[in-house]
């Protein structure tokens, strides 16, 4: 017992601060991610609302791909395809493992919030948008001030599900050689010769990040039905 | 080039896709078969059985499937006297087992929750009737419930499968030969981005062919409902 807590202690001989710098990385990489698989998420949801079919096609097909490859494929055809397409217009250049990581997590990400999103559009109804043009308001301001604040109250339980999916696939990254929660531990391991210790310690690390975010995610909720009544 | 490589590596991928289906296959009837007792165990009434089914559907929705994997394949080799003096060492020596193994504990866990939900939205009503015909537990649950919360379950499952297909993915980062593990092993020797594109093609396929066969599922299943509503 002594033996483990000097492991994992903080310091020269234990690895909890290699932990907690692959955490570190795992907390950023997904926060980074959330901002772009957000607004391409909407982005295709507008585009597959709409009444065009140059828009509607390129968007369904996108969200089909995108939903329909493993993750793990999708981030080696970024990193891999990045690296030679950037290759063959600059000559040599190192992909970046973060942001193909980013990219990569940020597509699927996107394309199952599309489909979050979808549904929202859906459930606020077109009789908001015809009230809005009633009201005498252009249609940038009736999304801004009518429709996104109920799409956001509407799509956000499917949201934080997807953001606690993408926590668990960062984890993908640590094939790229980008040093995240997962591949610090595998480093551990290689040292110590403790793989069941570590992994098991890791997969906590995992589970508190969940339970953090679970708890954040409730209090957006909150905030995001403060205009409605509770009954 | 390319017709090179398809000589090459095309009947490999071939068999890599019948690894592929063979992961997954395996994993979700053996899942199925886990998720029964579990769901069961999450609604009884013993709070020892609530808190241990509790502790397993959280730690597996929780954590990475490829931390789960690295848990199980190098973890497992800590424990290999208890495995030897058990005669199960064999199996946990196979890297194909041992995906299968985390496959299952995982869809299982998945599973398990989905079919809860789907018990749980069954009107009481329903198992009162069923009791007070006389009927015993088990043919209560497996005449009646059952096939009722599979009718509610039968998309999400479905959705359930296409997530396995997708994660089955990982198993290649532990030198399983599935469609992705082939890829890797052509790219790494080719350099020819291609074939991820063959890959990209065979799982899409997959998970496409699959969700059109649920959707008429569904609708087969489900004919009786839409018939009653009519009349």
């Amino acid at each position: 017992m002594g033996d483990t807590l000097a492991l994992l202690s903080f310091g020269p001989d234990g690895w909890g601060d290699e932990l907690a710098v692959g955490a570190w990385l795992t907390i950023r990489l997904a926060l980074a991610t959330l901002p772009f698989g957000l607004v391409l998420g909407l982005a295709l949801a507008l585009m597959r609302d709409s009444g065009r079919r140059a828009l509607r096609i390129p968007s369904n097909v996108f969200t089909t791909v995108f939903r329909g490859l493993p993750e793990l494929l999708t981030l080696l055809l970024v990193y891999y395809g990045g690296q030679m397409l950037l290759a063959r217009i600059f000559g040599e250049v190192e992909v970046s493992a973060f942001i193909a990581g980013l990219v990569a997590l940020g597509l699927v990400f996107a394309a199952y919030a599309s489909e979050v999103f979808l549904g929202a559009l859906r459930g606020v109804g077109r009789g908001q948008y015809e009230a809005g043009h009633a009201l005498g308001l252009r249609p940038p301001a009736v999304f801004r001030l009518i429709i996104l604040p109920q799409l956001i109250r509407l799509a956000l339980p499917g949201l934080a599900n997807l953001w606690l999916v993408l926590l668990k696939e960062t984890s993908l990254v640590s094939v790229i050689a980008l040093n995240d929660l997962l591949r610090e531990t595998s480093v551990a391991v290689r040292a110590t010769k403790e793989p069941f210790l570590f992994y098991f310690v890791a997969c906590l690390i995992y589970l508190s990040m969940s339970a953090v975010s679970s708890v954040g995610i409730a209090g957006i909720e909150r905030w995001s039905a403060r205009g409605i009544r509770r009954t | 080039m390319t017709a090179e490589l398809v000589e090459r590596y095309g009947l490999r991928m071939l068999e890599g896709l019948l690894v592929t289906v063979e992961l997954v296959v395996i994993s979700v009837t053996l899942g199925a078969l886990l998720a029964l007792p579990v769901a069961l165990a999450r609604m009884s009434r013993s709070r020892l059985l609530r808190g241990v089914s509790f502790g397993y559907v959280h730690f597996f929705r929780g954590t990475p499937l490829l931390a789960q994997l690295f848990l199980v394949y190098y973890g497992s080799g800590q424990f290999r006297h208890f495995f030897e003096s058990i005669g199960l060492w064999w199996l946990f020596r196979d890297a194909f087992f041992c995906a299968v193994f985390t496959f299952t504990l995982n869809t299982g866990a998945y599973q398990a929750e989905i079919l809860r939900g789907a018990l749980r939205s069954i009107p009481p009503g329903q198992r009162e009737a069923a009791m007070a015909l006389g009927l015993r537990g088990p043919v209560v649950l497996f005449k009646v419930l059952l096939p009722q919360a599979l009718l509610i379950g039968l998309r999400p499952l479905g959705n359930e499968v296409i997530l396995m297909i997708k994660g089955s993915a990982v198993a290649s980062i532990v030198t399983v030969y599935d469609i992705m593990g082939v890829a890797d092993l052509a790219f790494a020797r080719s350099f020819d981005l291609s074939v991820y594109l063959w890959a990209a093609v065979l799982y899409i396929g997959m998970v496409e062919t699959l969700s059109r066969l649920l959707n008429r599922a569904e609708r087969w299943l489900s004919a009786h409902l839409f018939a009653a509503t009519k009349a």
